[in-house]
């Protein structure tokens, strides 16, 4: 399946990247398993992905980590939100 | 336009008066947000606001229903701001209209305080060369949990 993930604010700061286009496989199916696989690129992403604060949202729905994905999801990782 | 969220300058003053025009109702409170020239450790030059748009439309028109629902708003508007911005340049413009002002004010004020913890926006304030991302302060959390205890006997 493929999917759209994308970072914010510091997150996308520590691990250099706004956007990644995945080709998963179909038995990676909840986000923290996407956040496991992730980790495994270095240790900056391993460490952005286990931050406590860190937020994730599901087709633009903050979500917690057991929520499940899907071909074409759009994920998101960002810290807590400061808008206003 | 209901929600609105760009990266180019807004007129609060210009949204109020059309707003106003639009919705000849009872009640009409509006509030607008511009960036501060100060934080906690001293001086602001500039403000970054960075934001997922998608999902920050998304958010702020399910926050103006919410409202609508929960105040009986007969109407609203949030237009937000992102980008670079200098001090005092305008950042959030919230309007609701009511047949009583206890609501208008209150539509409005719940829309603030929500938008602040639950829209994805992030602050970077610039003060010389240094530039630091903003974190969450305990008072908009507590003003955003208000709404969530008040929320049970509305």
């Amino acid at each position: 399946m493929t999917i759209t993930v994308k970072f914010f604010s510091l997150i996308r700061e520590a691990v250099e990247t706004e956007q990644l286009v995945l080709e998963l496989n179909e038995k990676l199916t909840t986000v923290e398993a996407l956040k496991n696989e992730l980790g495994l690129r270095g240790e900056a992403w391993k460490e952005a992905l286990s931050h406590p604060n860190l937020i994730q949202a599901v087709n633009q729905r903050v979500v917690f980590q057991e929520e499940g994905i899907s071909d074409g999801d759009e994920v998101a990782f960002f810290p807590p939100m400061t808008g206003g | 336009m209901l929600v609105h969220v760009t990266d180019e300058a807004i007129d609060p003053g210009e949204l109020a008066t059309r707003f106003y025009r639009s919705h000849p109702d009872a009640a009409v409170a509006t509030f607008a947000g511009f960036v501060r020239d100060f934080n906690d450790d001293g001086q602001v030059d500039s403000l970054y606001l960075e934001c997922y748009v998608e999902m920050a439309t998304r958010v702020l028109n399910d926050l103006g229903k919410t409202a609508q629902e929960r105040f009986g708003l007969r109407a609203w508007q949030i237009v937000h701001r992102f980008g670079q911005m200098e001090t005092e340049d305008p950042i959030v413009f919230v309007a609701a209209s009511a047949d009583h002002r206890g609501e208008a004010f209150a539509g409005c004020e719940f829309v603030m305080d929500t938008l602040k913890t639950d829209a994805p926006f992030w602050k970077r304030e610039h003060s010389g060369d240094e530039g630091q991302w903003v974190t969450v302060k305990a008072v908009d959390k507590d003003r955003r949990e208000r709404w969530s205890t008040e929320g049970l006997d509305q």
